[in-house]
C-alpha cells in the first residue's frame, strides 16, 4: 500500500516576541504516516496541538525541524523545506484541506467558492459548476443560497460550503479539521459517507474529530498527539 | 506555470542621500504569481516598487526581466525607449491615486484606447469595441464611455485605471495601494474584480499594500518590509498565520477583527 504522507521528527514552537520572546513549545518528535485509503485521526485533549499539526502539514505553520514528506506527482516533496511555489503546486494537485472555518471572499457566490479548486486545476467552468452544485445538493444546502456569498450564512451552512470545496477534487491527501463540528445528524451522516468514499478511492485522510460517534465510524487508527506534547508530563 | 522566473531581482538598494529607501532586496517572481509587499508607511515598499518598475534608478543591484521572446534583459541596460515601450505594453502600473495613472481630461474610452494604440492598433472601430468590452469587465456601464474620468467616482476611476492597464494583456502589473482611499464596499468590489482578472489572465503582479487583508486575498507570496529591509517572506498564509519576526507579529496582531 502506498504511503502518500509521512511525518518524521517534526518539532514546532512559537516564539511570542510581543511577550518578551516567550517560547511556547507545541510538539516535538512527531512521527506518523498515513497510507492510501486510510483515515488517521489525531487524538488528545484540546490545546495539545492537533490543529497546529494539521496546519504544519498544510504549510500554514512553519516547522522548526523535521520532514513532512508528500507524494506529489510521482515524486516525494518535503513540505517542511519547500518554497512557496512548490507548496502551492502541492496544494493545487495533491493536498486538500477542510478548515474549521470558512474564509469568505466578498461577493463570491457559494457555488463559485466550491468550484474554485476545480477551476484552479483547469477544469472547464461549466463542468466545475455542475460538480459544485452536485456537492452542495448532496450536503443539503438550500438551493436559494447557492448564488449568494457565504459571509452571511449560518455556521453549519458555511461549514457545508467548506466541506463541498474540500471534497470536490480528487486530491490524494485530505486534511480535515473538525468538518462535522457544527452539522446536524443528517449532514454528519452525509460527511461520514463522503469520507468512506474517499477511503475507497484510495485517498489518505488525516483529521480531527471531537464527535465520538463520527470518529468511531471513520477512524482506522488514532494517533495520540499528547505523546508529542511537552505538556504530557503535566 | 513555466519553469523560468519572469523577474529576477538581486540586491536592490536605493538611498536618498544618507537616507535609506530600501536595502539589499532579492527575489524571483514567477509567471502567474502575485507577490504582496507589506509594511508601514516609510518602510520602503513604494521605493522598492518604483525601482522595479524603472520609475526610480536603484543605487545598486540589478533587475532582470524575461521578455516575450524568452531572453532575460537587465532593465538598467535597456534604452529609455525600450523601457518606455515595455511600460506601455508588457507592463501595467496601477497607482494609488487614479489621477496619476489616467488622463483626466480625455474620455474613458480614449484612456483605454490609448494603450491599445501604443501596441499598434489603429482601427477606430476595433479600439472602441475593445475599450467598451474592457469597461464592461471592470463594471463601468457602456454609456459612460465618452465621459471624462473627472466625472467618475473614486471607485470608478480606479476601475478605469485597471482597465487601461490590462487592455494590452500585460504580463506583469505593479500596484501601489490599489484599494487605498476607497470605502470598504468599493474596496470589496475592486478586490473581487482584481482577483478574478489575475486568475483569468494568468498575470504576475507585485502589490504594495499596508492592508494585510488585501494581501491575504490577492497574493500567493508575501514580503514584509521594515526600515528598508525585507524582514520576513514566504507563503502568504504562512506569514499571516505563523509570523516569525517581532514586527510581523505586531502587524498581524494589530488587525481589527470584525
Amino acid at each position: 500500500m502506498p504511503t502518500p504522507l509521512v511525518v518524521s521528527e517534526v518539532a514546532k514552537s512559537f516564539t511570542m516576541h510581543l511577550r518578551d520572546g516567550l517560547r511556547l513549545p507545541v510538539v516535538s518528535n512527531v512521527a506518523f504516516s498515513v497510507k492510501a485509503g486510510e483515515c488517521v485521526v489525531l487524538g488528545g485533549p484540546s490545546g495539545i496541538g492537533k490543529s497546529s499539526l494539521l496546519k504544519m502539514v498544510y504549510g500554514n505553520y512553519a516547522v522548526d525541524s523535521g520532514q513532512i514528506l508528500i507524494e506529489h506527482e510521482g515524486r516525494v516533496v518535503d513540505l517542511a523545506g519547500a518554497d512557496p511555489r512548490t507548496i502551492l503546486a502541492v496544494r493545487r494537485a495533491t493536498l486538500g484541506y477542510v478548515s474549521q472555518f470558512l474564509r469568505t471572499v466578498p461577493r463570491v457566490a457559494a457555488v463559485d467558492v466550491v468550484a474554485e479548486p476545480l477551476l484552479a486545476r483547469g477544469v472547464a467552468p461549466a463542468e466545475a459548476r455542475d460538480a459544485a452544485e452536485a456537492m452542495l445538493d448532496r450536503l443539503n444546502l438550500p438551493r436559494e443560497l447557492w448564488q449568494l456569498p457565504p459571509a452571511t450564512f449560518s455556521g453549519g451552512e458555511q461549514q457545508r460550503v467548506n466541506i463541498a470545496r474540500g471534497f470536490i477534487t480528487d486530491h490524494r491527501i485530505l486534511l480535515l479539521d473538525e468538518p462535522t463540528a457544527s452539522l446536524d445528524a443528517t449532514n454528519r451522516a452525509v460527511v461520514v459517507a463522503m469520507i468512506a468514499e474517499k477511503k475507497a478511492a484510495g485517498v489518505a485522510l488525516l483529521g480531527i474529530f471531537h464527535d465520538e460517534d463520527v470518529r468511531a465510524k471513520v477512524a482506522d487508527r488514532i494517533v495520540d498527539v499528547s505523546a508529542f506534547s511537552p505538556r504530557k508530563a503535566a | 506555470m513555466t519553469d523560468a522566473p519572469l523577474l529576477k531581482v538581486r540586491d536592490i538598494s536605493k538611498s536618498y542621500g544618507a537616507r535609506i529607501g530600501c536595502r539589499n532586496v532579492s527575489f524571483d517572481l514567477w509567471p502567474g504569481e502575485v507577490l504582496a509587499v507589506v509594511g508601514e508607511s516609510g518602510s520602503g515598499k513604494t521605493t522598492l516598487l518604483n525601482c522595479l518598475a524603472t520609475r526610480l534608478m536603484p543605487t545598486s543591484g540589478s533587475v532582470e526581466y524575461r521578455m516575450r521572446d524568452g531572453t532575460m534583459r537587465d532593465l538598467a541596460r535597456m534604452s529609455e525607449a525600450e523601457r518606455r515601450f515595455l511600460m506601455r505594453t508588457d507592463w501595467g502600473f496601477v497607482h494609488q491615486n487614479p489621477a496619476d495613472g489616467l488622463r483626466m481630461a480625455v474620455s474613458a474610452g480614449a484612456n483605454v484606447g490609448e494603450r491599445l494604440m501604443a501596441v499598434g492598433e489603429r482601427h477606430y472601430g476595433n479600439i472602441r469595441e475593445t475599450a467598451g468590452d474592457w469597461l464592461g469587465r471592470v463594471e463601468i456601464s457602456a454609456d459612460r464611455i465618452d465621459d471624462q474620468p473627472r466625472a467618475f467616482s473614486g471607485g470608478m476611476r480606479q476601475r478605469l485605471q485597471i482597465a487601461r492597464n490590462l487592455v494590452t494583456s500585460p504580463r506583469l502589473v505593479f500596484m501601489d495601494e490599489p484599494t487605498g482611499g476607497l470605502d470598504v464596499s468599493v474596496q470589496a468590489r475592486l478586490l473581487d474584480l482584481l482577483r478574478g482578472l489575475v486568475q483569468d489572465l494568468g498575470l504576475s503582479a507585485i502589490v504594495v499594500t499596508h492592508d494585510l487583508a488585501v494581501a491575504r486575498l490577492l497574493s500567493h507570496r508575501m514580503m514584509v518590509m521594515k526600515d528598508g529591509l525585507v524582514i520576513e517572506q514566504g507563503l502568504t498564509d504562512r506569514v499571516l498565520d505563523d509570523p516569525r519576526e517581532a514586527y510581523t507579529q505586531l502587524l498581524v496582531s494589530s488587525i481589527l477583527q470584525v
